[in-house]
């Protein structure tokens, strides 16, 4: 099954390394990675599609984790949250082309029904740009290649995702409400002492049971 | 002194890149350092004399890496080892993956070419960072000397945090020969961040401890995370008063005296099989620090399927890997037994153990000392033997034997007994043929106080034969026994259980193994009767100087018992009974 973790890393070379290195060591095949600045300095974030064994989500986290560059690591599997890809796609047509004097018009029309936007015009070619999930993304591939069109590039950037209304403790704080992030005050792990604003970001929810997670 | 005089006006001290590697590593406390000179780590080396850390030529950089390996494994202390660029920090590799395998904290720099060139595949240019990425916990390229100082203090702390294991730092030659200010306070890194995921909260303190409670066969599994962590007495106190037995894995031999009534051996492929029965037959099985691997468990679709698992361990990518845990801790285990202990009431029910101890029955290891002599010369007499003569002079406690890999080092984890940790110095993880000899260099370094026995066969030994030379130059006294049966024993082992007798390359040809230590100015004898084993085992301990004995023993002897490849634990294969030697009896 597909796994998708998102990891703040540091920006630093041969970061991208370790974490693919990572994933080839498990003998885990990378779906999509992409990477990119996030709103840390110094800091990007990943976010990594891979299709490993539903069990083998755990130790991925966990290994990630054992990266000295890594920052945070999130599974948003199972849990809300928005995913997207950008695209974009070189098609074959113009007033010359085999599809017609209207073919043109026939993809602009596609493109508006998949709120693709129509990015580049050449005499023998149109370029889309779309973003969306990629089940749209690859709908549009459908039907433009059953509508007879030759599509003569698509570039795409992988999935990139984000927790919906994840309410990190900063974000509470910046609301004006007191972090509950160690509510649980018996427990051994709360009381370990995260160096950095590390452990502030942690949900107590996200320490959920291993062993749950299997089941 | 030029570190004197360069003080700058800031309290810092200017120093040159090189410099600034050894005032660091005295800064860590480092006193030994093993390593080979070549071109681009010669600023280092020509940096040396200005620091009182002593440094050990080794005879190949694979030596190097081993040493630092056993130094830390004998004494808890990090291991350094140093390599050119190229060829240098590429003979590490494999000393380099054996610490990983088996969680040992060490530092090795390698000099790289300068930063100028980098990438443009320069004289003894080699990418090692990238080489070693997957076999080192970290590694750092540095290309310029301020950042050296900084680099090789955060390495120190991430090869002894959490589960420890080797890291790299790779420096270029123009950051050594650069000058930098160095202050070694002002380099210290932020604090170690513990795995985000370690985590032993209170409802799985409470789902343990009903579970050993309701135990009526738990089964303690000692690993080698109990030595790391400093757990012993804990763990010692823990099993006294839940009467729990212990079984160890390879690495966990020590952490757990063999003497102690509630120890009960090694488990595994080559365990006693009243370990691995009783492993199948129990009901909860108490991971300390082990991860299950597969030469302990045997086929994992059979694996103990009537135990419930308590999973301690420090590393959360361990947790479900191999064996399915209904409770993890995650956690240092010296910290989560603390928790544990005081809130478990005594038991005092010792049933479970008087069953293992009848199951025993004629699978118990016969005393072999006792044994007629039979004119044969078995690999197990002569380590059994080892042992007793340690007991005997009272250095049973001050003795570390170093093995290398094969039938010998299953011999020794079965007829030595270690009641002291860090006493045994093995390669389990990776299986490293050549191991022994420069390991044991890096042991009676770390303590030169104890006696160091090097354990080989006679196909290992020549794997790294070289560093008989490093034993005289820095005049150690490591006493080396091998193991010698004309074959690459545990090879034709396999090939006699598994290939039909089909002796393919397994049959070796030694040099005469006295000779070459003559050769190198190291005394030595050939024994091949039963009765010489003790005389020349104390000749050679109290000798005070390197001694190598050569013991011709049987040639076609297998270790028993033996857990095929894809057999479940219970399908061993017994010990030979038509063999009177190796035939069992009542336990010593």
């Amino acid at each position: 099954m597909l796994h998708t973790f998102v990891a703040l890393v540091e920006d630093k070379p041969g970061v991208l390394t370790r974490v693919a290195s990572l994933f080839r060591r498990l003998n885990v095949n990378i779906v999509s990675l992409t990477v990119g600045e996030s709103e840390r300095p110094d800091t990007s974030r990943m976010t990594i599609v891979c299709d490993a064994h539903e069990h083998a989500a755990h130790r991925i986290r966990a290994s990630l984790y054992k990266l000295e560059t890594t920052v945070h690591v999130d599974e948003v599997d199972r849990s809300a949250a928005v995913v997207r890809e950008l695209c974009l796609m070189k098609i074959a047509v113009g007033p010359a082309s085999p599809n017609g004097p209207h073919s043109r018009s026939q993809i602009f029309e596609l493109a508006s029904v998949f709120r693709a936007r129509v990015v580049d015009l050449a005499p023998e070619s149109i370029m889309l740009e779309m973003t969306g999930s990629s089940s749209k993304i690859e709908g549009l591939v459908q039907v433009i290649t059953e509508s007879g069109y030759t599509i003569l590039e698509v570039s795409r950037t992988g999935r990139m995702a984000m927790r919906r209304g994840h309410h990190t403790s900063r974000v509470l704080s910046a609301l004006g409400s007191k972090s509950n992030a160690d509510g649980n005050g018996a427990d051994y792990s709360s009381k370990l002492d995260f160096d950095d604003n590390l452990g502030d970001e942690i949900l107590p929810n996200e320490f959920e049971n291993v062993h749950e997670e299997e089941t | 002194m030029s570190r004197q005089q360069s003080e700058s006006s800031a309290g810092r001290t200017n120093l040159s890149g090189a410099e600034i590697v050894w005032a660091t590593l005295e800064g860590e406390c480092v006193r030994e350092v093993f390593g080979y000179p070549g071109g681009a780590i010669l600023p280092i080396y020509d940096a040396l004399r200005k620091f009182p850390i002593r440094h050990i030529l080794v005879r190949h950089e694979q030596g190097a890496a081993h040493m630092a390996d056993g130094y830390a494994r004998a004494s808890g202390r990090v291991g350094v080892c140093m390599a050119t660029s190229g060829p240098g920090a590429t003979n590490l590799v494999t000393g380099i993956a054996t610490a990983m395998l088996d969680s040992v904290p060490i530092v090795c720099i390698t000099g790289q070419v300068s930063s100028k060139v980098l990438g443009s595949d320069a004289f003894q240019e080699v990418d090692i960072t990238g080489i070693t990425l997957p076999i080192t916990k970290h590694n750092f390229l540095v290309t310029r000397a301020e950042d050296i100082a900084p680099a090789i203090r955060l390495a120190f702390q991430i090869a002894t945090s959490g589960r420890p294991g080797p890291v790299l730092i790779d420096i270029t030659k123009d950051a050594q020969q650069a000058t930098a200010p160095f202050e070694f306070v002002a380099c210290a890194p932020c604090a170690a961040r513990p795995h985000p995921m370690l985590r032993a909260e209170s409802s799985a303190i409470q789902e343990a401890i009903a579970l050993i409670q309701s135990a009526k066969r738990p089964l303690i599994l000692a690993g080698h995370g109990i030595t790391q962590s400093g757990a012993e007495q804990q763990v010692i106190a823990f099993a006294e008063s839940q009467q729990i037995p212990v079984a160890s894995t390879l690495l966990g031999l020590g952490s757990f005296p063999a003497a102690h009534p509630l120890h009960l051996g090694m488990m595994g492929m080559h365990g006693e099989s009243w370990v691995n029965h009783a492993i199948q037959e129990a009901d909860l099985l108490l991971a300390f620090g082990m991860r299950f691997d597969d030469r302990v468990t045997g086929n994992l679709a059979h694996y103990a399927q009537n135990a419930k698992k308590i999973h301690i361990e420090i590393d959360p990518s361990e947790i479900n890997k191999n064996v399915r845990a209904d409770v993890a801790l995650i956690g240092d285990l010296r910290g989560v037994l603390e928790t544990l202990q005081p809130l478990l009431p005594k038991r005092v029910d010792t049933g479970w153990l008087r069953q293992i101890n009848m199951s025993k029955g004629t699978a118990a290891v016969r005393d072999i000392i006792n044994l007629p002599d039979n004119g044969h010369l078995y690999a197990a007499h002569v380590i059994h033997d080892i042992w007793r003569e340690a007991q005997a002079a009272g250095r049973e406690q001050d003795t570390i034997i170093v093995t290398d890999v094969g039938q010998h080092q299953m011999w020794e984890a079965q007829y030595f007994k270690h009641d002291v940790p860090r006493s045994l110095v093995t390669s389990g993880g990776l299986g490293t043929m050549g191991f022994a000899l420069p390991a044991a260099i890096g042991a009676k370094t770390a303590c030169p106080q104890k006696d160091v026995w090097v354990i080989a066969g006679d196909g290992g030994f020549q794997m790294t034969a070289a560093e008989l030379s490093t034993i005289v130059q820095e005049k150690l006294a490591i006493n080396i026994a091998v193991i010698n049966n004309g074959f690459l024993g545990m090879v034709r082992q396999w090939q006699e259980a598994f290939y039909e007798k089909n002796y393919s390359a397994s049959p070796i040809l030694s040099p005469d193994f006295v000779k070459l230590a003559e050769a190198h100015g190291i005394e030595g004898a050939h024994i091949s009767k039963r009765k010489d084993v003790t005389p020349t085992v104390t000749r050679a301990r109290a000798s005070g100087r390197p001694f190598l004995i050569n013991f011709q023993v049987e040639q076609e002897d297998g270790v028993y018992p033996m857990i095929a490849p894809g057999a479940a634990l219970h399908e061993m294969v017994r010990r030979p009974e038509r063999d009177p030697l190796l035939e069992t009896a009542e336990d010593e």
